[in-house]
């Protein structure tokens, strides 16, 4: 049973870094959940080291029912893309974990100069609700196995959440064979 | 170490307590499709784990009448505990005593570690076993395995 990433990643997708890179690095990730926010300054990190190397690309997985933020803090970062704030709603939510109530969240949109009645909208009306169940619906059938779950140029990664060892493989997957 | 029973096998029938003060009967089960997981413990430090996913995806399970039980050799007031803090909406069965003896069973037992392997089985609504998976040690294995043998059931 091999784990591969289903869909491919496509204009779909939140992309940081160049789309023609060696590597493209997917992650699966809950914005409450701890695992992912020990995981975020590692993405970081590996993202400094491998400059235009990498691409990064996030996909949401809410584990709703362990973390009862998780689905509107998903789905706000979904709105913030609208206004393409998607990465740095990413960052301010994955820096604040323990303030993702309703407020928190639309004053986080405020700040980043969006419009925030509007955001709160979003969030009651679940306009982007299909697009969270979307990426939870691919990341099941791509084997997505908690949370954080990476894959490397398609493949799961099943190694250590540690930088050094995600940039090793990393690495070894830029390195023609 | 007996292996993993495989597809085509009967699944062995066993009676295993699901709470404190009922039991579950595997024959009991028949008409829909069957998913065991077995695991090697409760409170794995990992809170996003197989389990945990596996909980979300219920939705998905239920498209196919599938009913998913857990399986670890935990005791009952344990799994109690760890069902209500993890938010599970499925049964967790006690393989507690003679302990591991489910487990052992499937070909799903680490007799030198004393637990259950991360062991996957997906019975038909006759009982029989139609897709099994062993996982790597400290692999969780996600549910599109799953997903795919239900769908292969149709």
């Amino acid at each position: 049973m091999t784990a591969r990433l289903t869909p491919p990643v496509s204009a779909r997708d939140h992309a940081q870094g160049p789309a023609d890179a060696p590597v493209t690095l997917v992650e699966y990730g809950d914005y409450e959940c701890p695992h992912c926010g020990r995981a975020y300054p590692i993405v970081k990190a590996v993202q400094r080291s491998m400059g235009n190397d990498l691409r990064f690309v996030f996909r949401n997985f809410p584990l709703a029912k362990s973390h009862e933020h998780a689905e509107h803090a998903a789905e706000m970062a979904e709105a913030a893309d609208q206004h393409g704030k998607f990465w740095p709603m990413h960052d301010i939510l994955f820096e604040n974990q323990d303030a993702l109530e309703d407020e928190n969240l639309v004053a986080y949109a405020a700040t980043l100069g969006i419009d925030p009645v509007w955001a709160a909208t979003a969030l009651a009306q679940g306009l982007f609700q299909e697009r969270v169940r979307e990426d939870f619906a691919s990341g099941v059938r791509s084997g997505v196995n908690g949370t954080p779950t990476f894959f490397i140029n398609g493949a799961r990664y099943d190694g250590l959440l540690h930088p050094t060892a995600l940039l090793e493989a990393l690495v070894l997957a830029a390195t023609p064979e | 170490m007996s292996p993993l029973l495989s597809a085509g096998t009967p699944a062995p029938d066993f009676t295993l307590p699901k709470s404190p003060d009922a039991k579950l009967r595997l024959a009991d089960t028949r008409g829909h499709p069957v998913i065991l997981a077995f695991y090697p413990a409760d409170w794995s430090p990992v809170c996003g784990d197989e389990l945990t996913v596996f909980n979300e995806v219920l939705p998905e399970f239920q498209r196919y009448r599938a009913e998913l039980l857990g399986i670890s050799v935990d005791g009952v007031w344990c799994h109690k505990a760890y069902a209500a803090a993890r938010h599970f909406d499925f049964t967790l069965l006690a393989d507690f005593e003679p302990k591991g003896a489910v487990s052992r069973a499937y070909g799903a037992y680490r007799a030198q570690d004393g637990f259950s392997e991360r062991a996957l089985f997906v019975l038909d609504a006759a009982g029989v076993i139609r897709w099994s998976y062993l996982s790597p040690v400290g692999v969780n294995p996600g549910a599109d395995g799953i997903l795919a043998a239900l769908e292969a059931l149709k």
